[in-house]
């Protein structure tokens, strides 16, 4: 019976019962010592299609997480691994792109926004709502006062000089509509993202 | 890249110069092993160290860095000398036959219409010779001096092999046996590809190098082929999507421009976008600029933009600057010329050069605002670490808020890779503790913006108002909703006029060729109309299914443009429409109309015989050997040295430089001399890290713990230094104290008669994350950039070092 890699998991994932051993041809003895096997940790998890967070080559992962994705439960991470359909890369993954578990749960990953005082030495917690009324604050603040609306010789202008914006290259491309969006509806030009490095 | 990743296994000959794709793209570059095992293909590698592609390739060459123009520049006069070209390619797919004004030259190391004043050209002259109906002329013959193929002849003709072995240090034998490879491409059968990455663009005259290889593509007939082209392998994983949709100074959604204060209408504005076909009957796709641009404006402003106010013009800001590019804009930091900043996802203290310089312009900021899943040097400039980042808090009077945000594996949407395709990923999981997305951030600053316009009034409202923002959930925009947008809907019902089928009011559109100048259709990004259509999220296709095993997988994810999986495609197959090369056909006419494996990048019932050229988004339907005005330095690349260079212009002693690079005066009082700084650096990545992110990832940390520079053999041993002792490399801007590791995979260069040693500088230390604290190589780097673009000049500088005592811990 032939099997895909896909199929052949979970056939196996199930906790090798002996009707699935039975499926791929061992025998009594060989589900006596399955039996005794640990579950293969993945069979319980939810797969999810992703691409790496790299390079460009774009490599298709499989990230598998604990939990159904029911309303009352909470994902978690647990592995990640090359996608051995993708036409790509198919199934491999490199040195960066094989330690992608690290960075999702790396210990440096920020948890809540943080606010540094003018002349502060350290930076402490604050809520969304402080964070962002307050930057919404200063960049009103400083539009109203710097906007150009006409140059010297009359022309109408329209733009933004005084505050400025990085956007991220590893960012969706859906994300990077709205913000050229909201960047570009204040008027803002000095504007750009990696690809000017 | 014109092609895709696995289209690299067709290729005959594989160019790694400008990259190091083994270590930089590991599971790209398992197709140029494929080539080799498959295909019988050649790997040729060009690099100043003998990287990992380098020990892989069946030939490698060292060169000096910065010095790829004149190398590549001896290729074109190698081909041309040995008439090694694709002659029926070059003569009908390229612009080699048109004829060039009378006014154009170079002389000394400039081109014609250069202002010693204000260093810039007036190109008017960069233009072709033109008949009274406005079409160029041409000379099929080529027996007119003014024939592009014999100005390039004439231009090209000082990089003999003995100059160029002269300018970068490539030995002459090493030097002619790459050439001999190259123009084994050259056959009608045969195609090489050229894979580059930062190695060329990182230079002040980064755009010039890629060009320079793209005109020997064209030479050599390897545009538009299968195995071919010209591949920038893209450092990020949506580096491309992100300049698709132009989140750059000067660009708008689908390479559409910016507004400048000299276009004061929107007449004036188009005034400059019509492309008229400058030979006779060509496509010259671009005259549907209006199109695209209408239909931004209807995507952008909705209801608001109307014919009556000019499609809300007014309402983009106009550049009075070539660009607000970032070195420019650290300029103006430092100036007082800045109050806020934000950094998303980018992590400028790291990533730019002359870091002193990025961190006092930091400072004199109002406010900083970064967004970022992770803990960022930029985000912690105003924190003492010792003399990694030396900081007074207390004198820093900046407003830093560090915003937590989710990533990749905890969002869904698209990302364009290197290939154009636009892949959709889905959420796994929610993000960290109170970890919010991008697009919630954003929504909430322009909804609280908004707001306070709406009660306030304040500087000019109007674009910010009149935003569209009809959003299920206008505080979090699905992905989805925005990925439709771009697409683009009907605002009309439309009738198509040669099939009469009607696209209703309101439907999502199959491709940019139903974009209306009229206002009636939207699109935020017209490049990427098709891949949300009434049938589904086409970025979500998962068949690898490939016909003929020829990497093109036309059903896993979509392509832009039009799922278009090589570009230029037309010109894979000859003047009568067989391909060159027939046993990897792409597109073939097949008497009625072209087919094949690909979407044909034509029109695709346009007869061969119809002399359509293959280069159907210029206005002469050709490929170009000669630039016309596009390029700031001139029409064909030149050699001129970097700023920072062991060895004067041996070409034009007296023009060394890029003529028309902008560099700010503190910038220029910062370059070091040879004599102080006799070494050449350049910076690269690790294959164990990825810039500044990985070093917060404990495998990679400890894969890679701390900062080190590499130094040759012979160098270490004239400097006393010894494997894994500690040195100190400084440059005129900084200097970093870490270990050296001796290698055998850089060794001294013959240049102008004079040994040359370069020094290798990886690049991705700093103070937060896991790894060991570092400088950073921007520590050391100059700030000048690529006169087209800006990228800076990370890939040739001058350091000097010195072995120091470990230091105090």
């Amino acid at each position: 019976m032939p099997l895909t890699r896909r199929e052949f998991l979970k056939v196996t994932g199930v906790g090798l019962a002996a009707g699935s051993l039975g499926m791929l041809g061992f025998g009594a003895s060989g589900v006596a010592q399955a039996a005794a096997v640990r579950p293969f940790k993945l069979a319980h998890t939810t797969e999810t299609r992703n691409t790496c967070t790299y390079c460009s080559v774009a490599c298709g992962i499989l990230i598998y997480s604990m939990g159904d994705r029911a309303k009352n439960a909470l994902s978690n991470i647990i592995h990640i691994e090359g996608d051995p359909d993708h036409p790509v890369n198919r199934g491999t993954l490199c040195p960066k792109g094989s330690a992608l578990l690290d960075i999702v749960h790396a210990p440096t990953r920020l948890k809540a926004p943080r606010y540094r005082k003018p002349g502060g030495t350290e930076f402490e917690e604050v809520s969304w709502d402080f964070a962002l009324d307050r930057i919404a604050r200063l960049m009103k603040e400083d539009r109203d006062k710097h906007f150009i609306t006409q140059n010297a010789a009359g022309t109408t202008v329209n733009r933004w000089t005084s505050t400025g914006m990085l956007a991220a290259s590893a960012s969706s491309n859906e994300t990077a509509y709205l913000t050229w969006k909201v960047a570009r509806s204040l008027g803002m030009v000095v504007f750009d993202n990696q690809a000017r490095v | 890249m014109t092609n895709t990743w696995q289209d690299i296994r067709n290729a005959n000959v594989v160019i790694v110069m400008g990259g190091n794709a083994a270590e930089a793209h590991p599971c790209g570059f398992k197709w140029v092993i494929e080539a080799k095992i498959e295909n019988g293909a050649k790997l040729v590698v060009v690099d100043p160290r003998f990287t990992r592609t380098a020990s892989v390739a069946d030939y490698y060459a060292p060169i000096r860095p910065g010095t790829d123009i004149a190398f590549l520049s001896g290729v074109m006069r190698y081909l041309l000398e040995k008439d090694a070209i694709q002659h029926a390619y070059v003569r009908a797919y390229t612009n080699a036959s048109l004829l060039v004004a009378d006014g154009f030259a170079f002389e000394d190391g400039h081109f014609s219409g250069f202002n010693g004043e204000t260093n810039t050209y007036d190109k008017a002259s960069w233009n072709y010779e033109f008949d009274d109906q406005g079409f160029a002329k041409a000379d099929d013959t080529w027996q007119n001096p003014r024939c592009v193929i014999n100005l390039l002849k004439q231009h090209v003709s000082r990089y003999t092999p003995e100059m160029v072995s002269r300018i970068t240090g490539t030995p002459q034998d090493k030097f002619l046996h790459v050439c001999e490879l190259i123009a084994s491409t050259a056959a009608p059968d045969k195609a090489m590809t050229s894979l580059f990455a930062l190695g060329w663009t990182q230079h002040s005259v980064g755009a010039q190098n890629i060009r320079a290889m793209a005109m020997v593509q064209l030479l050599l007939g390897n545009i538009g082929v299968a195995g071919g082209g010209m591949n920038a392998l893209r450092g990020h994983s949506n580096i491309q999507g992100l300049t698709d949709i132009g989140l750059l100074s000067n660009q708008m959604p689908g390479y559409l421009s910016l507004p400048t204060d000299k276009e004061t209408s929107f007449d004036d504005y188009m005034k400059t976008k019509l492309f008229k076909p400058l030979r006779p009957g060509q496509t010259s796709y671009y005259q549907n600029y209006g199109k695209f641009v209408v239909s931004l404006q209807k995507a952008l402003w909705g209801d608001a933009a109307t014919k009556e106010n000019n499609w809300g013009y007014d309402w983009l800001p106009k550049l009075d600057v070539p660009l607000y590019d970032i070195i420019r804009a650290f300029e103006m930091m430092n100036n007082g010329e800045m109050t806020g900043y934000i950094c998303q996802g980018f992590n400028p203290l790291q990533a730019f050069p002359d870091r002193g310089k990025i961190r006092r312009g930091l400072s004199k900021l109002k406010f900083l605002v970064t967004m970022d899943p992770l803990d960022t040097e930029t985000s912690r400039f105003w924190q003492d670490f010792g003399p990694q980042n030396p900081a007074k808090s207390t004198e820093i009077q900046t407003e830093v808020f560090q915003l937590p945000v989710t990533c990749f594996a905890e969002e869904s949407g698209s990302l364009v890779n290197s290939a154009r395709w636009l892949q959709w990923h889905w959420k796994a999981a929610e993000g960290p503790g109170k970890a919010m997305a991008d697009i919630w951030i954003m929504s909430g600053i322009f909804h609280r913006l908004r707001d306070m316009y709406r009660k306030e009034g304040g500087a000019f409202p109007d674009p910010i108002l009149n935003m569209t923002w009809k959003y299920t959930n206008p505080t979090a925009p699905d992905p989805e909703e925005l990925a439709k947008e771009m697409n683009g809907r009907a605002l009309a019902d439309l009738t198509d006029p040669v099939t009469n089928v009607v696209t209703k009011t309101g439907t999502l559109l199959d491709g940019f060729g139903q974009l209306k100048d009229d206002g009636t259709t939207a699109s935020g990004c017209w490049i990427f109309a098709g891949s949300f259509t009434e049938k589904g999220n086409q970025m979500a296709r998962r068949d690898a299914t490939d016909p003929r095993e020829q990497g093109i997988a036309p059903n896993w994810a979509w392509a832009w443009p039009a799922n278009r999986r090589i570009l230029y495609n037309r010109a894979s197959a000859d003047l009568d429409g067989k391909a060159w090369n027939p046993k990897k056909p792409v597109i073939e006419w097949n008497g009625t109309r072209w087919t094949g494996i690909d979407v044909p990048d034509y029109i695709p019932t346009t007869k061969p015989s119809d002399n359509v050229g293959p280069f159907i988004m210029n206005a002469e339907g050709l490929g170009r050997l000669f630039a016309l005005n596009l390029m700031a330095e001139g029409p064909f690349p030149e050699h001129y040295e970097p700023f920072e260079s062991p060895s004067e212009n041996v070409l034009h002693p007296k023009v060394p430089n890029n003529p028309v690079a902008r560099v700010f005066a503190d910038d220029r009082a910062s370059f070091g001399h040879r004599r102080d700084f006799p070494y050449v650096a350049t910076t690269y990545r690790l294959t164990e890290h990825f810039h500044f992110w990985t070093k917060h990832a404990l495998i990679n940390a400890i894969l890679q713990p701390e900062e080190f520079i590499e130094i040759g053999e012979v160098l270490a041993k004239e400097k006393g230094i010894a494997q894994g002792g500690w040195v100190k490399v400084s440059s005129k801007r900084g200097e970093v104290i870490c270990k050296a590791y001796v290698t055998k995979r850089i060794k001294p260069m013959t240049v102008d008669g004079k040994a040359t040693h370069v020094i290798g500088v990886p690049l991705h230390w700093g103070f937060t994350g896991q790894a060991r604290k570092g400088y950073g190589a921007n520590t050391l780097t100059p700030s000048v950039g690529d006169a087209n673009t800006q990228t800076p000049e990370f890939k040739a500088f001058l350091v000097n070092i010195e072995r120091t005592a470990a230091p105090a811990t």
